[in-house]
């Protein structure tokens, strides 16, 4: 259901540009309105929600953790599975941003013959997890050189690193492989196991068939449909700079990609996209583990009045002393 | 626990690096700038049409080397029936003579590097 469903929007989105560009001929609409339109639902979309996490209170440490907490000297303290410190917290913040170590922690328990419960490592999700965001990210950066203008450096240098093999002309970028395997196999997996089928979503789905058509389209537009990449530069740089011009001629295989590409933008800061920033607000991740050592005051508790026992001994003190009670303070 | 400073930190963070195209290019000036063609040619028309070699002439380039260097063939019929001799520093380079005007503004303009100039002289027109 959730899955014929998203993939039927993702072809209506595309036939959409179709009808819109091919046909009507809406080039400013699709080139310039729609894309400055969703850049602005996803930024100010990621801060509201960025913002509406941040104001919900975390009083107390949540420690989640698998090593030994920071006690005596003498018993050695695991500081990456149970930071105590904001090093910690920052090394094993960046293990799980950067590598996603959680996701590598997986495991899965099956039952084998006999009633015997065996447990092992799945790494299969962690590695095509990885290699998508990674692959991603650089296929964003790669894409500056679209948007900026002098290029910096480091642009031509993931470049020319993605398509070390020089394979084809356009050089074939493994990135691009990279990332159709990855999401294919997020995609199958879905699909293929029977737990996670029944778990899944529209919401799942819409994303992977989104992503992969905008890859698909990306990959196409560069190696079979031609493009005229000095417009669509033009059209991208004019677009940074508040300078938008409408360009004919681009070629439709562009506005497809920059019309699911502009959906993505937009889907973001209502999906379950937003794990971008949600994962830097984490209370099992982001929190040192110093529950013993520091003192953690729940910041919307009632000022209740109290009385310490210096207080009371001050207090009592000349009566405790004369039916010889001991003080602390003569 | 109050993150008001980190969570405005990460915010600011996340915008800047969101919007780098943006204020790059504010600040290198150079947004609007887009190179002037000067296609320098000798004869009227290319061994294909200019749509055909705008969209796909490094696609031609590969497959004249791959048949000139491997296959040993070196006569090209273009669409129309023309035959021409495959080869960048007689047929291409005869005409677009100029390499910093004909090849390098759009090529530079959207960061490609091409690997003709690994083994080809760089013609003459380039010389200042």
């Amino acid at each position: 259901m959730g899955l014929w469903f998203s993939l039927f929007t993702v072809v209506i989105l595309v036939l959409f540009v179709f009808m819109g560009v091919g046909v009507v001929g809406l080039n400013s609409l699709f080139g310039i309105v729609i894309p400055y339109a969703a850049l602005l639902v996803f930024l100010v979309g990621v801060v509201y929600r960025v913002g509406k996490w941040a104001r919900a209170p975390v009083p107390f440490r949540i420690p989640t953790t698998c090593g030994q907490q920071k006690s005596h000297p003498w018993i050695k303290a695991n500081n990456l599975e149970s930071p105590y410190n904001t090093l910690g917290v920052i090394v094993r913040m960046a293990l799980e941003v950067l590598l996603f170590r959680s996701l590598f922690r997986n495991t899965r328990a099956e039952l084998r013959d006999g009633p015997r419960v065996v447990y092992g490592g799945t790494k299969w999700l962690w590695l095509a997890g990885l290699a998508f965001h990674w692959s991603f990210l650089l296929i964003l950066i790669r894409h500056l050189r679209f948007f900026t203008e002098p290029i910096p450096f480091f642009v031509n240098l993931f470049e020319s690193m993605d398509g070390l093999f020089e394979i084809g002309v356009p050089t074939l970028y493994m990135t691009d492989i990279i990332i159709l395997l990855a999401v294919t196999y997020l995609f199958l997996r879905r699909v293929v196991i029977p737990q996670i089928r029944y778990i899944s979503l529209a919401a799942d789905y819409f994303p992977l068939f989104l992503i992969l058509g905008v890859v698909l389209s990306g990959v196409l537009m560069r190696h079979f449909y031609k493009v005229d990449i000095f417009k669509v530069k033009e059209l991208a740089t004019g677009l940074f700079s508040f300078h938008p011009v409408v360009t004919e001629g681009i070629g439709l295989a562009f506005y497809i990609h920059l019309f699911l590409v502009c959906t993505l933008l937009a889907y973001f800061p209502f999906s379950k996209l937003m794990h971008m920033g949600g994962v830097f607000l984490s209370p099992t991740r982001n929190l040192a583990n110093n529950n013993r050592m520091r003192r953690h005051v729940n910041p919307w508790n009632y000022p209740v009045k109290v009385h310490t026992y210096e207080e009371y001994e001050d207090e009592f003190r000349e009566k405790m002393k004369a039916v010889g009670l001991p003080v602390e303070k003569e | 626990m109050n993150n008001r400073g980190m969570i405005i930190a990460g915010i600011i963070i996340f915008l800047c690096m969101i919007t780098f195209p943006i204020w790059y290019n504010v600040v290198g000036g150079k947004a609007a700038y887009t190179p002037e063609f000067k296609i320098v040619s000798k004869e009227k028309q290319c061994v294909e049409s200019t749509k055909y070699m705008r969209a796909k002439h490094m696609q031609l380039l590969n497959d004249w080397r791959n048949s000139v260097v491997r296959d040993g063939k070196r006569t090209y019929t273009a669409l129309d029936g023309k035959k021409y001799d495959m080869s960048l520093s007689n047929t291409c380079l005869n005409c677009h003579s100029n390499k910093a005007d004909f090849c390098d503004k759009c090529h530079n303009y959207v960061e490609v590097t091409p690997t003709c100039w690994n083994c080809h002289v760089v013609p003459e027109g380039n010389k200042l």
